[in-house]
């Protein structure tokens, strides 16, 4: 794909602007639309835009797919860790409230991002997983 | 209005679908469709669900569905069985899900049992309990956190489930695989 110099620099605006959006929307969703599944597959779209112009192995270069690999039960993980921590800190199964001692709504902001962190991994590994999966095969 | 022109939209796209034995060509027309529809719900309001459907729908899933063809050829063969079966269970069906859309609320009607129910709670209380303004965000989060952790857990079982599946058979060929790549 040397030659193709228009799409090249297309995706060189693009990527970068969609990895940007994905963050955006992850780190916004508390006040706008979006959270962690759509900031994951935005970040996706951006990462198979990547492989298409510029190949998969550059592409797994720069995301490897042994990271991705363990990406997919890490972002679960998380989710359910935040669980874990409440309940040790005294509360129920994810009630964020009592992350933070003195301020219950403060502790629910926390665990909310905490949570939304994790989706964000396993959205993101699981689309790029399954990408890579399938483009394996053909090769 | 708008409604209307994206719903024609949708349904010429569809039509074109079904008349094409052309696998390429159907599968940029579902990712055009994919764009349509996630317009049609930026348009009723459900940006969360627009953005997802026009990244997953249209981005991923159409690059998903290209590099399956790959593998396989990029036209259908002829059928070898009657359209005729098929054409009745899809008429069947789409009469009884037409007739399920009759008891259905009128779009927007804030006296449904969705908005009775639960929904009232969460928006008076959003912000003093969680301090998130995004009510979408924060009964996904928090009010609903155990099925919004069944749902990753559902990716995450989707995720294994195909890497499984598709890797299995690679594994074997990769000692020569790897040196036909580079």
């Amino acid at each position: 794909m040397k030659r193709n110099l228009i799409l090249r620099v297309l995706a060189k605006i693009l990527i970068p602007t969609l990895l940007l959006f994905a963050l955006y929307v992850q780190m916004h969703g508390d006040f706008g639309p979006g959270g962690g599944f759509q900031a994951g597959v935005i970040a996706a779209a951006g990462i198979v835009l990547y492989s298409l112009i510029f190949g998969l192995q550059e592409t797994q270069k720069a995301v490897p797919p042994l990271l991705v690999e363990i990406g997919v039960p890490l972002g679960v993980l998380i989710y359910a860790g935040v669980g874990v921590v409440t309940w040790i800190l005294g509360g129920n199964f994810l009630e964020y409230g009592v992350l933070d001692s003195h301020d219950s709504a403060h502790g629910q902001h926390l665990g909310v991002m905490l949570v939304e962190m994790g989706v964000l991994v396993t959205v993101f590994s699981t689309m790029i997983a399954i990408f890579y999966t399938f483009v394996g095969r053909g090769r | 209005m708008i409604n209307f022109i994206l719903l024609i939209f949708l349904a010429a796209v569809t039509l074109g679908i079904v008349g094409l034995r052309n696998l390429f060509a159907i599968v940029v027309l579902s990712g055009g469709y994919s764009f349509v529809m996630a317009t049609l719900l930026i348009v009723m309001d459900a940006v969360d669900v627009g953005m997802t459907e026009a990244a997953v729908g249209a981005g991923v899933s159409t690059v998903l569905l290209l590099s399956a063809l790959h593998l396989t050829s990029t036209e259908t063969g002829p059928s070898k069985h009657s359209n005729l079966l098929p054409l009745a269970l899809v008429i069947l069906i789409g009469a009884a899900l037409i007739y399920g859309t009759w008891d259905l609320p009128m779009y927007g009607d804030p006296e449904t049992p969705v908005h009775r129910h639960v929904g009232p709670y969460y928006l008076e209380n959003s912000v003093r309990q969680t301090t998130i303004p995004n009510v979408v965000t924060s009964v996904l989060a928090s009010y609903r956190g155990y099925d919004t952790l069944g749902e990753t857990a559902v990716i995450f079982t989707a995720g294994i489930g195909v890497m499984m599946l598709l890797r299995g058979r690679r594994k074997k060929s990769d000692a020569g695989g790897a040196g036909q790549g580079d």
